[in-house]
């Protein structure tokens, strides 16, 4: 049996990754990876406590994965959003580099 | 419908036809003379209903035919408004009727309807003529008036005012038709505005009326606060009230307060109906058209204020007896009537405009009534009060239509002479005959030519009341008045219709149209006809034919005067004589003027006194001395150039001086520092600390998030250390 807190650390740490990878990458599309990582570990811990929930009640509960599922469907929107801003920044500007993206400098 | 509510209707229809012309109709000449002839139309059948359907009716004066309706709340009661008829306002209804008719039908001719624009017409001026092309090569005709809608409208409101205070049951409503007259009098009379003499008439006509009327208001506001009712019945008809009001004493020179109220609505009567000395406006309101002349000047509104003196009797003779020595309100009115009655009819010899000559005449006839009213000679002051409006309406639409004719003449020759100056005319019987009859009718009933004509009869029962209530002064003066009377309209009439043509524009004259001339003759039946109601008993042969139905009806107003008058024949003897030799003397003395710029026959006999007639007695430049100057030199000089420019200026100007110290002041200690500094002081911080901030905005996204996620964890770990630790 994988305790919680097993689950929740590796939750943080993906987290964390995934930061990592949002506020170091120049590559936006890398960029936009670590968001999807970020987006994942939320799922994670949803899907923890979801398990947690049904061993300590043994009772069976739907809505979680319903959620779960929900946010996969908005990351997969989220992701076809992101890339078609990313090909439309790209065709403008002939770069997807994300500090080369900065008209709105004061 | 019965009486009441036909009484009420009765002015409606006038004022309608005022306010459809005015709002609507104003473009539409055809339109606008329906809608006014429409309404006094109506007006006229109802008036003639009521009339007819309440002679017959005994006790009317005590009972009068009318209603009333709350109107205006006062403390603790209502003034009422409300209409009534008896025996006075019935005999003024069937007159005014009558006249207002005619006299809307005259205008239709007399403005040119249907005859084509003007080359030169613009508004504010008589028409100049048309050239009209034909078969025969072009010649000129009378133009339509340019203001036509503007005159019916006008004239239209002009027939409600009286009719609103004929049918009237109060003084109040009396006073609002009088009112109403008045401004219609000053829009009528300056209805040619254009000519500066017909705004001046205007004025004066407007100015000098309204002399008399704010002592009428006056006498009517004091009326009010004693008695509580400005109502005939509650007034007049009321022994106690009017017992209360003759035996009070006014603070005024010892008078009755009916005597000192009578004085006061007497004034009033003096405005309007222009007796000595407020008698100046009439004359000059001749500028007006014709038909306004005979409307305002002869039927309706120089008769309202008879009517209102014969209305007021009771206050002035409060306290009377027949036969007993007069009041004296009473003496007052005789001596301005029989004063103002020889005086105009001595100005009236000497006037060479034809419509001048019957303004004088009217103001002498109307001094008459005021004269015969004041001797107690109540009937006889209605009664010539009917007859004269007739006659003296006919008369004005007599000058009117020699003058239409006249400025055909004028037209076709071309010459540029007075058409109203009747040494210019001559001849024209044969030119007019339809005008000159009906001129010569209405002359004579003027001069009371003897049984035929209704003037003799009302002028003769004048003379014989003052004869037989022992004013043998008043009746000499009446009856030289008379005489004077008879010679000037013989003169005019030798000079307008007589003899041969003295200028071209004479010999062109023209018959007026039938809209100009049937008027004429209905009135001119009715100068006739109107005086067979009034036949006294006593007269000799031809006494007692007729019932003396005008005395009966009318007569029967004076609730506690009745007193047998002894007929006598001195008056009838004298009114004969006075009558009959000035018609021939004036025949006599004027038939031998033959030039357009022949001296007066008479300038050389009488001398001085012809000048003086002549030049009206200087009155014009008496008031124009000790009035109008001294009025004027207050305007301009007193009021405008020291309290205005002066005195009120000098404090406006200090004020604004003031002000504008007091607003550098603030704007330099205040308004600069404070205001502007503050101002510049938050735009020069805004804008500094905005350049002090714009290094943060680097635009990089990254650094953004590394911001808020710093942040983020500052807040979070306070969050920890304050909330959850502490």
């Amino acid at each position: 049996m994988i305790p919680l807190s097993w689950y929740l650390i590796f939750s943080a740490a993906l987290f964390c990754i995934g930061l990592y990878g949002v506020l170091s990458r120049k590559n936006s599309v890398a960029i936009l990876m670590g968001v999807e990582l970020m987006l994942n570990s939320c799922t994670i811990n949803l899907l923890a406590f979801w398990h947690y929930y049904v061993q300590v009640r043994q009772a069976l509960q739907m809505s979680p994965l319903v959620f779960a599922a929900i946010i996969f469907t908005v990351a997969a929107a989220e992701t076809a959003v992101g890339l078609a801003l990313i090909i439309s920044a790209y065709r403008k500007r002939q770069s997807i580099v994300a500090g080369d993206l900065d008209e709105l400098k004061g | 419908m019965n009486t009441q509510l036909l009484l009420w209707l009765i002015p409606l229809p006038p004022l309608l036809a005022f306010g459809v012309i005015v709002l609507g109709a104003n473009r539409r000449n055809g339109l606008s003379t329906a809608l006014a002839l429409g309404g006094v139309g109506l007006s006229f059948l109802a008036s003639m209903v009521v009339f007819f359907r309440v002679i017959g009716i005994e006790d009317l004066s005590e009972h009068p035919i009318g209603s009333a309706v709350n109107w205006l709340p006062t403390a603790d009661t209502w003034l009422k408004v409300g209409v009534q008829i008896d025996p006075l306002s019935a005999v003024t209804l069937f007159f005014v009727a009558w006249t207002i008719l005619m006299i809307f039908l005259y205008s239709v001719g007399y403005h040119n309807f249907g005859q084509p624009k003007g080359d030169h017409d613009v508004p504010g001026l008589p028409p100049h003529g048309a050239t009209v092309k034909d078969g025969h090569g072009s010649h000129k005709v009378m133009s339509i008036e340019p203001m036509y809608a503007r005159f019916f409208a006008l004239i239209s409101l002009f027939a409600f005012a009286m009719y609103l205070l004929v049918v009237s049951d109060n003084l109040l409503t009396l006073f609002v038709g009088w009112e109403i007259m008045g401004l219609c009098s000053y829009l009528l009379i300056g209805f040619w505005y254009a000519k500066d003499s017909a705004r001046k008439a205007a004025v004066k006509a407007f100015l000098t009326t309204r002399v008399g009327d704010m002592f009428m208001m006056i006498g009517l506001a004091a009326l009010y606060s004693i008695t509580g009712s400005l109502s005939y019945q509650d007034i007049f008809g009321n022994e106690a009230v009017m017992h209360a009001l003759a035996t009070t004493t006014s603070p005024v020179f010892g008078l009755s307060w009916a005597g000192f109220i009578g004085l006061l609505i007497f004034l009033g009567v003096v405005g309007k109906s222009a007796q000595f000395p407020l008698h100046v406006w009439l004359p000059d309101a001749m500028e007006g058209p014709t038909p306004v002349s005979a409307m305002i000047h002869a039927a309706t509104m120089v008769s309202a204020g008879v009517y209102l003196a014969i209305r007021s009797f009771p206050l002035i003779s409060a306290g009377w007896e027949q036969g007993a020595p007069l009041t004296v309100p009473m003496v007052v009115l005789t001596a301005v009537g029989a004063f103002t009655a020889l005086f105009a009819a001595t100005i009236a010899l000497a006037q060479n405009d034809i419509k001048r000559v019957l303004a004088y005449s009217t103001i002498s006839q109307l001094g008459y009534m005021i004269a015969a009213l004041g001797m107690g000679a109540y009937v006889a002051a209605t009664f010539h009060l009917v007859t004269h409006a007739f006659f003296k309406a006919l008369l004005f639409l007599g000058s009117g239509s020699v003058i239409h004719g006249m400025e055909h003449g004028v037209l076709h020759t071309g010459a540029h002479i007075d058409p109203q100056d009747m040494y210019n005319m001559g001849g024209l019987r044969k030119k007019m005959p339809r005008t000159f009859w009906t001129f010569l009718i209405g002359g004579f009933a003027l001069s009371g030519f003897p049984m035929v004509t209704a003037g003799f009869w009302s002028k003769d029962e004048i003379l014989s009341g003052a004869f037989n209530g022992g004013h043998i002064f008043v009746f000499v003066v009446l009856a030289l008045s008379a005489f004077l009377t008879a010679f000037y309209t013989m003169r005019q009439i030798t000079l307008t219709f007589l003899g041969k043509p003295r200028t071209k524009a004479a010999e062109h004259a023209h018959e007026t149209p039938w809209t100009m001339t049937v008027p004429l003759m209905v009135l001119a039946v009715f100068a006739v006809s109107a005086g067979w109601a009034g036949i006294p008993e006593a007269f000799p042969g031809l006494g007692g034919l007729l019932p003396n139905w005008f005395e009966e009806f009318v007569g029967s107003m004076l609730h506690n005067v009745h007193g047998e008058v002894h007929h006598s024949l001195v008056p009838l003897f004298t009114s004969l004589v006075v009558a009959l030799g000035g018609l021939l003397l004036g025949w006599l003395v004027y038939r031998s003027v033959d030039r357009a710029d022949a001296a007066d026959p008479m300038a050389e006999p009488l001398g001085l006194a012809f000048v003086a007639f002549k030049k009206k007695y200087g009155i014009d430049e008496l008031y124009q001395l000790i009035f109008i100057r001294p009025a004027e030199w207050f305007a301009e000089t007193f009021t405008y150039k020291w309290v205005d420019k002066r005195l009120l200026d000098g404090i406006l100007h200090s004020i604004a001086r003031l002000g504008i110290l007091l607003g550098g002041w603030l704007r330099r200690s205040f308004d600069l520092p404070v205001i502007n500094g503050g101002g510049n002081g938050i735009a020069r911080g805004t804008r500094e600390l905005g350049s002090a901030m714009r290094g943060i905005q680097s635009g990089r996204i990254q650094q953004y998030m590394i911001a808020a996620i710093a942040v983020l964890a500052l807040i979070g770990l306070a969050f920890y250390y304050l909330v959850f630790m502490a």
